[in-house]
């Protein structure tokens, strides 16, 4: 088991009123996502609880890809990575972000 | 004065010394062997029937036992090299030189055959190329064909599993050779004919039916979220805004998604009618739901697939049937369709380089081509028009004068970025290019050329290589979809983000493709026993595909 803390600028901040999301399952090449409200706009923080060893670099690219890309700012996200590959990781987190900016009815 | 008919004399000398061990056309199976060494001369071409399905599997045993010192040097012409006889025929020294298409099972022997100098390698061909050489310069002197049944003059029914044999007995019957056919019965008459008698020399009476590979049965329950996500993208991406209504789809999971989303995404894009409503294509269980929802009206087909005999049987509107009911399928003929009536193709692959070609090739295996370069590439001999195939041209060629502008075939490579076993979709050299290299070959086995591929699918986007206008646009739309492979991650975002400005790159959010939607409840059957209900009960799927 290897643990990956990210901090990360997030240039656009998660919209909605969720207060947090779950996505996906903990299975072998899957992983679950929880996402929370936390910290500040422009942050984002990721914590990574992964099987596979080895693969900070590959980790560092997704997470840096999706800040750019989605509504991430103002949230933390716990990861329990279950061997996913980055395709499925880059979907739950979209998924996530998606879930999390639902406006609670 | 020369003699003008050596070859049909020739037959009938091959007909007189095999009528020994036979009686009438009707010969038992303790005989093959001793018929085969009557009939078949040493250096003789020979097509041993190994369809993509069919197997003349009695056949090939009985010629794999004859004694090589009467039977030997024999060059052998057929599409599918599958089952291990076919290759005892050159360990045991009774064929030397070796044409085919396709030996999926059997590539890794292939290699080391042809390596240890136990093959002598003609070449390598598409379905269609080794039928043409069939009628030109590879006409076989024997057939051993399989069908399901025979009479007792010797007309076959070949059953939905037609597959090559008309084109195989063409060339071989007209042609002057002999034809040997196995059936799994002698019958007083057969339900159609599909084969006349008077082609048709001798009959070996297998009593079992052929051998069948259910090869285009993907189970719905192995679909994952990536492929659907993937799956939403082509169809909002490329058929809709195409139109794509004739195409043929390849046998992976990526298109067996698209498949199954045409009833639930594509239904509430109001894309019935508009997309997907002629197909060249096996008849894959997972256009069940499709079909009972209205989708399709007429799919031709290639071969059969085992279990959706009795669905077919009951869906003549849809696929070609005789007059028994069953289907008739036809390789070339259905491979011609392919390659000139539809104005798509999509399939998955193995291996897509920076240029756009695109290989199955892994490691030491000849795996040869089967079909899918004739259905994707761009038929240069087209002339009739289609909106697709019109859009396509004036996307590559946009200042071109409309009315001397050729059209484009859609060839369209999908996959996820990171295959089976984690390997990476993109690569900077294909592995087809080093056993090209090892093996000293004139021509690495490239299934799909960059120059024909016009769209690559991942779940990043759509790389429309058609909008690009020189190497360098190419390589980055290409790098832009390759997701975090290492080919992906060495791409110029800032170009990346231009070419996507451009509509060269599209993303699922470009598209408007929500990625919660990316879920299984998506699929239109998530498991073989939906198929199976929503055939209502006519799909029959084989055994192995059955766990409830």
């Amino acid at each position: 088991m290897e643990i990956l803390r990210f901090d990360l600028e997030a240039p656009r901040p998660a919209s909605g009123t969720r207060q947090l999301a779950l996505v996906g399952v903990v299975a072998s090449g899957n992983l679950e996502v929880l996402l929370e409200r936390a910290g500040p706009a422009d942050r984002c923080t990721i914590e990574i609880s992964t099987a596979a060893r080895g693969f900070r670099a590959l980790w560092e690219a997704v997470t840096a890809d999706f800040v750019a890309h989605r509504a991430a700012g103002g949230l933390h996200i716990s990861i329990n990575d279950g061997g996913a590959r980055p395709d499925t990781v880059a979907l739950r987190l979209a998924q996530g972000v998606r879930l999390i900016e639902e406006t609670v009815a | 004065m020369r003699e003008w008919d050596t070859r049909k004399k020739a037959r009938d000398a091959r007909i007189d010394d095999g009528s020994a061990h036979a009686t009438g056309k009707i010969v038992a199976p303790a005989n093959l062997t001793a018929l085969l060494q009557a009939v078949v001369r040493p250096g003789d071409r020979v097509c041993l029937e190994g369809d993509n399905q069919k197997q003349a599997d009695l056949l090939a045993q009985g010629l794999a036992s004859v004694d090589p010192a009467l039977v030997h040097d024999l060059h052998i012409v057929q599409s599918g090299i599958v089952l291990p006889e076919h290759l005892d025929l050159f360990e045991k020294g009774i064929a030397k030189k070796l044409d085919f298409s396709f030996s999926g099972p059997q590539s890794a022997r292939v290699a080391s055959l042809l390596f240890g100098g136990k093959i002598e390698l003609g070449a390598v061909h598409t379905y269609l190329e080794l039928f043409a050489r069939y009628f030109i310069d590879l006409t076989p002197n024997v057939a051993l064909i399989a069908a399901v049944s025979a009479d007792r003059e010797g007309n076959l029914y070949t059953g939905p599993n037609t597959e090559d044999t008309p084109t195989v007995v063409e060339a071989t019957s007209y042609g002057n050779g002999l034809v040997i056919a196995q059936v799994g019965e002698i019958v007083d008459k057969v339900p159609r004919v599909d084969i006349p008698g008077d082609l048709v020399h001798f009959v070996v009476d297998a009593g079992r039916h052929f051998y069948v590979e259910p090869l285009f049965t993907r189970d719905p329950a192995a679909i994952t979220e990536t492929q659907i996500l993937t799956a939403m993208i082509a169809i909002k991406g490329l058929y809709q805004p195409y139109g794509v209504k004739r195409l043929n789809h390849g046998i992976g999971f990526n298109t067996a998604a698209i498949e199954l989303l045409l009833p639930t995404f594509g239904e509430k894009l109001g894309l019935r009618g508009k997309i997907c409503t002629h197909f060249a294509l096996n008849p894959h269980p997972t256009m069940i739901p499709a079909i009972e929802a209205g989708w399709v009206e007429q799919i031709h087909s290639f071969g059969s697939e085992v279990g959706m005999e009795d669905y077919i049987r009951a869906r003549s509107d849809i696929f070609f049937t005789g007059p028994d009911g069953s289907l008739r399928s036809n390789r070339a003929f259905c491979q011609t369709a392919g390659l000139y009536a539809c104005d798509m193709f999509i399939g998955s692959t193995l291996q897509i380089d920076l240029n756009g070609h695109s290989s199955t090739v892994t490691e030491s295996r000849i795996a040869g081509f089967g079909g899918a370069p004739n259905m994707g590439s761009d038929p240069r001999g087209r002339r009739h028009p289609s909106d697709p195939w019109l859009k396509a041209g004036a996307e590559a060629d946009p200042d071109g004068q409309p009315l001397l502008r050729r059209g484009r075939k859609l060839v369209v490579q999908i996959g996820e970025t990171f295959g089976e076993g984690n390997a990476p979709l993109f690569v900077e050299k294909l592995a087809a290019l080093e056993l090209a290299e090892k093996l000293d070959l004139p021509l690495a086995p490239v299934m799909v050329y960059a120059d024909d591929t016009t769209h690559i699918v991942t779940e990043e986007g759509i790389a429309n290589l058609l909008l690009c206008r020189n190497a360098d646009e190419r390589e980055q739309a290409i790098r832009g979809v390759a997701g975090f492979t290492e080919v992906g991650r060495g791409r110029d975002h800032k170009m990346v983000e231009r070419l996507r400005e451009r509509k060269v790159i599209q993303r699922p959010e470009d598209l408007g493709i929500d990625p919660l939607d990316a879920d299984r409840s998506l699929l239109a059957a998530r498991s073989i026993k939906d198929l199976m209900l929503a055939s209502g009960g006519l799909y029959a799927p084989p055994s192995k595909f059955r766990n409830w």
